[in-house]
């Protein structure tokens, strides 16, 4: 399979034959989305970015517990193992679990947890439990997945103080995933503007901005970065500090994207069609805004594909320093905190399961913008 | 040209890129400035505060007004950073009120550490990514071509801090270490000696790992791109069928080339190094700047804060200007076209 996925520049080249009339019918447009289905690492990731997002919109609905509530009875709890096979070597198409006995070692004052093996909980799909509100608008008690009480199903365990992992890691998907995409969204209004004026205008005002995000790529970014997060007011409340983080990001971020727009635009700077618009009489805005930014959209669309893993990393380290996103607000860095030391590690390794969910984001956006990058040029064979 | 008129060009090239440093400083300043000021609340509030705690008593207006005057609160920003300046530029940094020390005599020794690993970072980097880079291009669709490609983007994706904690998971279920720290406890205070810096050196590879992998990893992927479109080239087919050995011919021309972009990495790896330095140490806990910027932070121990900001970004700063200047002598096309500017 590996082979096939990664041989895909050799493969991607259409031999003569399969040049029928819609390839040469077909919209710029139309031309990408083939070449971009060819790559067939790019559509895997796109399905993944899909899929997590959709976590993020409905938390509730993929989550199994209140991702607040304690739990006393199950704290530092492991992962629930699922069986298919029982203790008298029957085998059941729906999985199950047990439920776990919280015991504690006199002499380490250690939780330890057993199986009960006296009774099965299976799965159920599609279970009423918390009441909640579907993407703030719709009153159901719907979730995807549950077991019958008394057991509760903990699938990535739980932290210190019994809360669900599982579900608080689906409830933090929606300030991790976020951040990523807001972070680009206002780096990309302050790059398209300062790179369109920089690349636009040339000259002197061209060089005062190079030089400008020349020294703030040249200084470390985390150190400022923790320098910035640490100076948001302590008493701000958790949407002031959402934003607050998401604007200290852009104060970096905006410098790349500001240096893309710019080398794109002094290409289509000097294009027949800018001459055309300046000798109608059209504004210095408009042509920037009407002519130069639509004509390379494309190239827009991959690199902030590719600038949104650097956010999501930046924001999970900074919520993992307690600096960033703050509690009761989680997200996966908020989630690794409790990960920080070596003694609550060693003893329950499962608090590294939130990081999983950022490894795999950031994989799939860097290969979704390798495929965009191909597909963006569909003339270049 | 001749080349009296290069060296002349040359000489040009590297006094434009000093002008500019010293511009890239005077900017340093003022960022540092700024992030003295940003905090709400001033560190003379914070101080007194603490004052009164430690000793019990109420701090008299009047104190209160001279140590105002005595820090220049009462004058306009400005002057304030000006006053700030002049007192940085004669080697006063201020007091740390966290540490109960003059900054200057405190950070000497992290600084040094923290570029320490950067550097070694640096050269962990480029000694592995180049020779897996160049097997990988040459060996293209190979098992450990395939290996190497998977191991890279994990190490693109995963953030250093998580690498970190794995790598202390992993050595303490298996092997019972302790990984963190850059010291045993018996050299932490220790006066410099040849046993603590070989104490230190057994300490270094954890760090210099988990912050290399980031950039190594990348650094493949490049390499490899460039000499796999450098391996298809006409003038290699030509080589080989004049009959030049295979490896002469790979690392006469297509390595040359493809190690450009590697040589022009160092400006960016520099500061990304440093600054995954800066998490990575705070989660090994070791003894750099990183830990100490974080807690300085928490504390609003201003001062320290700002002058270890401060250092670091010109460190760095310079990193890069030596950096840019090294690219400059090492490869001839940018010399001409820099210097043509």
């Amino acid at each position: 399979m590996w082979r096939r996925l990664m041989a895909r520049r050799d493969k991607s080249e259409p031999n003569s034959a399969q040049f029928d009339d819609s390839y040469y019918l077909a919209s710029q447009w139309q031309l990408m989305w083939r070449k971009f289905r060819r790559h067939r690492l790019a559509m895997i990731s796109l399905l993944i970015i899909l899929f997590l997002y959709s976590i993020a919109l409905f938390a509730e609905f993929y989550s199994i517990n209140d991702h607040h509530r304690r739990h006393v009875k199950y704290a530092k709890a492991p992962p629930h193992n699922l069986y298919f096979v029982d203790e008298d070597g029957n085998f059941h198409l729906i999985p199950f679990i047990y439920d776990l006995r919280q015991e504690l070692d006199m002499d380490t004052l250690q939780r330890n947890y057993s199986e009960d093996r006296s009774q099965r909980y299976h799965l159920r799909f599609f279970v009423k439990g918390e009441p909640y509100k579907l993407l703030g608008i719709w009153e159901t008690d719907i979730h995807l997945l549950g077991v019958d009480e008394p057991a509760v199903y903990f699938p990535f365990g739980t932290d210190d103080l019994g809360r669900d992992l599982y579900s608080r890691t689906m409830h933090a998907a929606r300030i991790s995933l976020s951040i990523g995409v807001f972070g680009v969204v206002i780096s990309f209004c302050l790059g398209c503007l300062i790179g369109g004026i920089s690349g636009y205008f040339g000259g002197s005002v061209d060089l005062v901005i190079q030089r400008i995000i020349e020294f703030i790529i040249s200084i470390p970014h985390i150190p400022l970065w923790i320098a910035l997060a640490a100076a948001l007011p302590p008493q701000w409340s958790s949407i002031q500090v959402y934003f607050g983080i998401t604007i200290v990001l852009a104060t970096v971020g905006w410098t790349t994207l500001a240096r893309a727009v710019r080398g794109k635009l002094l290409e289509l700077r000097e294009a027949d069609f800018v001459m055309a618009a300046r000798i109608s009489n059209m504004g210095d805005f408009d042509i920037i805004v009407k002519h130069l930014l639509p004509s390379f959209a494309s190239f827009l669309i991959v690199v902030l594909s590719l600038s949104v893993p650097g956010m999501i990393l930046a924001e999970t380290a900074l919520s993992f320093l307690e600096i960033g996103i703050r509690p009761p607000a989680v997200s996966w860095g908020v989630l690794l905190q409790n990960a920080q030391n070596i003694r609550s590690l060693s003893q329950s390794p499962w608090l590294l399961i939130p990081g999983l969910f950022v490894i795999v984001t950031v994989l799939a956006f860097n290969f979704l913008g390798d495929g965009l990058r191909d597909a963006a040029d569909p003339y270049k064979q | 040209m001749s080349s009296q008129s290069k060296r002349r060009l040359m000489k040009n090239y590297v006094l434009q890129r000093l002008v500019y440093l010293v511009f890239l400083i005077w900017m340093v300043s003022i960022v540092t400035f700024i992030v003295i000021e940003l905090p709400p609340g001033d560190y003379l509030s914070t101080y007194i505060t603490r004052l009164e705690q430690n000793t019990g008593e109420q701090i008299s207006e009047e104190i209160v007004e001279r140590l105002r005057r005595q820090y220049g609160l009462d004058l306009p920003t400005y002057a304030r950073y000006f006053k700030w300046l002049g007192s940085v530029l004669q080697g006063d940094f201020g007091f740390s009120f966290g540490w109960q020390q003059p900054v200057r005599d405190i950070i000497g020794e992290r600084l040094a550490l923290t570029f320490a690993i950067a550097i070694l970072s640096a050269l962990f980097t480029y000694s592995v990514a180049i020779p897996i880079g160049i097997y990988s291009a040459t060996n293209q669709y190979s098992i450990g071509d395939y290996v190497i490609s998977i191991i890279g983007f994990i190490g693109l994706a995963i953030p250093n801090f998580m690498l970190a904690l794995i790598l202390l998971y992993i050595g303490f279920k298996q092997f019972g270490l302790n990984l963190t720290g850059l010291f045993s406890p018996e050299y932490l205070d220790a006066p410099w000696n040849w046993a603590k810096v070989g104490d230190l050196l057994l300490h270094l590879p954890i760090p210099i790992l988990v912050i290399g992998t980031g950039g190594t990893a990348g650094l493949i992927r490049v390499l490899r791109g460039t000499l796999l479109d450098e391996l298809n080239k006409q003038y290699v087919i030509t080589a080989r069928s004049k009959g030049v050995g295979e490896a002469r011919l790979l690392f006469k021309y297509p390595v040359r080339v493809a190690l450009n972009p590697i040589i022009s990495s160092l400006a960016w790896l520099f500061p990304s190094l440093v600054s995954g330095g800066t998490i990575t140490a705070i989660v090994l806990s070791l003894p750099t700047a990183g830990p100490m910027l974080l807690r300085g932070l928490v504390t609003q121990d201003t001062f320290l804060t700002a002058t270890l900001l401060m250092f670091i970004s010109i460190l760095t700063v310079i990193g890069t200007t030596v950096s840019d200047i090294l690219l400059v002598i090492v490869d001839p096309r940018i010399r001409m076209e820099r210097a043509a500017n």
